[in-house]
């Protein structure tokens, strides 16, 4: 990648600003798992030369391994979703009390509004749990600056930072003037020091030491620079930070705002001069009232915030118009003209889709995980019963057939599988269950745009990797019932789902087809199937695969631009009316 | 308060709405001191919605337009127009392709709308319609779309002919800047002709 010369101002979104904050902050090791509005940091990052990048197998993998790095004296950073956090929290909630040699910072990406996200935990509550400092940008150019801040402060305390952002800042485009990298302080080096490093151990006493090391911090967080008083007018001030400043920005242009980027610890005395000079204050946070409860419970009674703002949702400018001065945002025109959707579907020529199929018509009750093959719940598939987080689905459907539920099945992607599925299968066969598992390896992490995991061969920067072998992996944990199946073919396919869920014991089922999008089968030459209109009897059986290469309408068509030639539709034909284009 | 350029572009998963929003910020991003922009959608996928924010002027806080405020819908989409009509001021312009895509449909089949310039005549937008299709093939390059609708953006623009032909010889492959510099030339003679005769309808 060739860098951006130093002073040079060019537009970046959020996450390449952070990419290129880390490498000015002379990071030297960044880890984390895909996972939207993250997934672009590492991918950035993984471009520059200077700096060591891995995926993790997961969130918590990836952590320690940074903290690994951190304790040995380097800048490390790990970089995930909000609820990868929760993955890796074991590991966060015990590094503070140890406290790190070289600088340590958790990106978390949070997503109000949950745009692609199954909810919408507020992750600064994490700082606090933890009792870790906090750091909060509000747009690409701090994306950059801010992060290099996090490592000074993670350096000076001895302490992992929480850096978080938002999907507004995450994906937006801004002006950044880039910089040159600093290098890292060299002289951090691990001491042998078994009570501060054998957390368990000594716990009682480093909890002391992290009460003592949140206080210098609160007092520090009091004359913090970057936890900026801008001057206005009127008599309401506003509180502030992340993606909320820029629009409290947009509606309040001349109030006086105190816009934080140290959001935890908060500075109190600060905060309370700047409530006693106002007659109100807004306090405008997305999600949760995480600086309002602190504020409210040091007997501050003139600030505005929970009480008028929504709890949940992304803020806009509109929502705060909306709450502070009534005005009503402009309505869609839902209301007046019949906008049809354009719901997500899986794609045309999607493996999982045959899966479905298969799954659906064997009448098993699916149990789900994250990633794109969630869209098999929606209709016309509509073949996958619940999904929750990532590594659920083996548990639950071990748990479904516990409690008595017969033909039950786990669908699981293969860097799902790897991420939070095999502690699961473990316990299946450990425990004695009958639980039926599909891998649909696909070959890429699918959803969050096509990253490399252990099982494809390849990492993150590019370089060849041992493929790990999902059903060599499968048949050593102990499943005796293991088959490979080519979900593009139905009758194979269902043949095995139906032996699979007859099987009187633990079976898994890897399915080999590769997403349309993984490396190597985007310039694969397909030839399209066509609809012989002269065959067809309209009976719509094609379009209730749920393929959207198989236009909706009376006659069915398909479209030739997006078909791949999977065949899956020619299969539900009854009336052999669906053929290969020239043969047809 | 300073001034801001509102705009919005929308279309279809796979159409080019995003490469073009990008190209638009970058020009932007030459000649003004702030550019800020965002898409604002769900799971990003082939064939779903799409809508890009962008803003710039002296000073930007927020990437998203409000409602009501944007100078400028640029739909990719003839549907997508009217999904997003509501983000446009009153008598604000609207550049529309004149590509259906059908959605893809779950449940109860139905036609793809009719009466869509209509309606949003009625609402009292000022409506131009881009034949980028018709003048793409004309070229010989059916993906050559994006750039002949922001060719005809360019005409209600003040970027600067220089800017546009900068980022384009950046940001499209060698081989295919002649016939994309051609698309956005065609494009602006478009924008030009319709300004006129919008100018010479009032």
């Amino acid at each position: 990648m060739s860098l951006p010369s130093p002073g040079q101002r060019i537009l970046m979104a959020g996450n390449n600003a952070i990419a290129q904050g880390a490498y000015e902050a002379g990071v030297y090791f960044a880890s984390g798992y895909p996972g939207t509005p993250s997934t672009e940091i590492l991918e950035v990052i993984s471009q520059y030369s200077d700096i060591r990048a891995q995926w993790g197998a997961n969130e918590k993998v990836a952590f320690d391994e940074a903290m690994g790095v951190a304790m040995s004296g380097k800048r490390a950073l790990c970089s995930m979703k909000y609820v990868g956090l929760n993955v890796a929290a074991d590991s966060f909630m015990v590094f503070p009390f140890a406290g790190t040699v070289g600088g340590f910072v958790v990106i978390s990406a949070d997503d109000p509004g949950m745009y692609s996200s199954q909810n919408e935990q507020d992750n600064r509550y994490f700082a606090r749990l933890a009792q870790v400092p906090m750091i909060e940008p509000s747009d690409p150019q701090e994306a950059k600056d801010f992060l290099k801040l996090a490592f000074e402060l993670s350096e000076q305390f001895s302490t992992p930072v929480l850096y978080r952002t938002s999907m507004r800042v995450s994906h937006s485009k801004g002006m950044v003037t880039v910089g040159e990298r600093t290098e890292a302080p060299a002289d951090k080096k691990f001491v042998k020091d078994v009570p501060n490093w054998v957390v368990p151990i000594f716990a009682k006493s480093l909890r002391a030491k992290l009460d003592a090391k949140m206080a210098r911090m609160a007092e520090f967080a009091e004359t913090y620079p970057h936890n900026r008083l801008e001057a206005g007018s009127g008599r309401i001030g506003i509180i502030t930070s992340g993606a909320s400043y820029t629009n409290a920005k947009e509606v309040f242009p001349e109030a006086p705002v105190f816009k934080l980027a140290l959001t935890y610890p908060l500075p109190k005395q600060k905060i309370l001069d700047f409530c006693a000079q106002y007659e109100q204050v807004y306090v405008i946070e997305e999600l949760e009232p995480f600086m309002e409860e602190q504020i409210r419970a040091w007997g501050v009674n003139n600030i505005v915030g929970k009480d008028r703002l929504p709890r949940t949702g992304e803020f806009s400018a509109d929502v705060l118009a909306q709450a502070f001065f009534e005005e009503e945002p402009v309505k869609d025109f839902t209301g007046e003209f019949d906008i049809i959707a354009r719901p997500p579907q899986l794609c045309p020529g999607c493996p999982h889709r045959g899966a479905y199929l298969a799954l659906k018509k064997a009448g098993a009750l699916v149990t789900g995980d994250i990633g794109c093959y969630t869209l098999g719940a929606l209709p016309p598939l509509g073949a996958m019963h619940t999904s929750f987080c990532m590594g659920a689905s083996i548990g639950n459907a071990f748990g479904f057939e516990i409690g008595g539920t017969e033909k039950v099945a786990a669908v699981i992607g293969d860097s799902t599988f790897i991420h939070g599925g095999i502690p699961s299968l473990i316990d299946v066969v450990y425990n004695g269950g009958n639980t039926t598992t599909l891998i649909l390896d696909n070959r890429t992490t699918g959803m969050t745009g096509h990253q490399e995991h252990p099982a494809t061969g390849l990492t993150l920067q590019g370089k060849e990797a041992p493929r790990l072998d999902l059903v060599g992996l499968v048949k050593s944990i102990g499943v005796e019932h293991v088959q490979v199946a080519d979900p593009f073919d139905q009758k194979e396919m269902y043949a095995s789902v139906k032996e699979a869920l007859e099987h009187n014991g633990p079976s898994v089922i890897i399915t080999n087809r590769p997403c349309i999008f993984a490396r190597g089968e985007k310039t694969r030459p397909k030839t399209p199937y066509v609809i012989n209109e002269d065959k067809c009897t309209q009976c719509g059986a094609c379009q209730r695969i749920g393929c959207p290469g198989v236009l909706p309408g009376e006659q069915p068509r398909i479209d030739e631009v997006s078909c791949t030639g999977c065949s899956l539709c020619a299969q539900a034909c009854k009336f052999d009316a669906i053929g290969l284009k020239g043969d047809a | 308060m300073a001034q801001v350029t509102n705009i919005l572009l929308c279309g279809v998963g796979g159409q080019g709405v995003l490469l073009a929003s990008e190209v638009l910020a970058l020009v932007a991003a030459e000649e003004k001191a702030e550019v800020k922009q965002t898409e604002v959608h769900g799971v990003a996928q082939r064939g779903g919605s799409v809508v890009s924010h962008l803003r710039f002027g002296d000073k930007v806080f927020s990437p998203t337009v409000r409602t009501g405020t944007g100078d400028i819908l640029v739909a990719f989409e003839k549907l997508e127009a009217v999904r997003y009509g509501h983000y446009v001021k009153p008598g604000g312009l609207m550049l529309i392709n004149d590509v259906e895509v059908m959605p893809g449909q779950i449940g109860e089949y139905k036609p793809y709308p009719t009466g869509i310039n209509e309606f949003l005549h009625k609402k009292g937008f000022t409506l131009q319609a881009i034949p980028a299709t018709a003048k793409a093939k004309e070229l010989g390059n059916p993906r050559v779309s994006s750039l002949i609708i922001l060719g005809a953006l360019s005409a209600h623009l003040d970027l600067s002919p220089e800017a546009w032909e900068r980022v384009i010889e950046r940001r499209i492959p060698a081989k295919l800047l002649e016939v994309n510099l051609k698309a956005f030339q065609a494009g602006v003679e478009i924008g030009k002709s319709m300004a006129q005769a919008a100018a010479a309808g009032a």
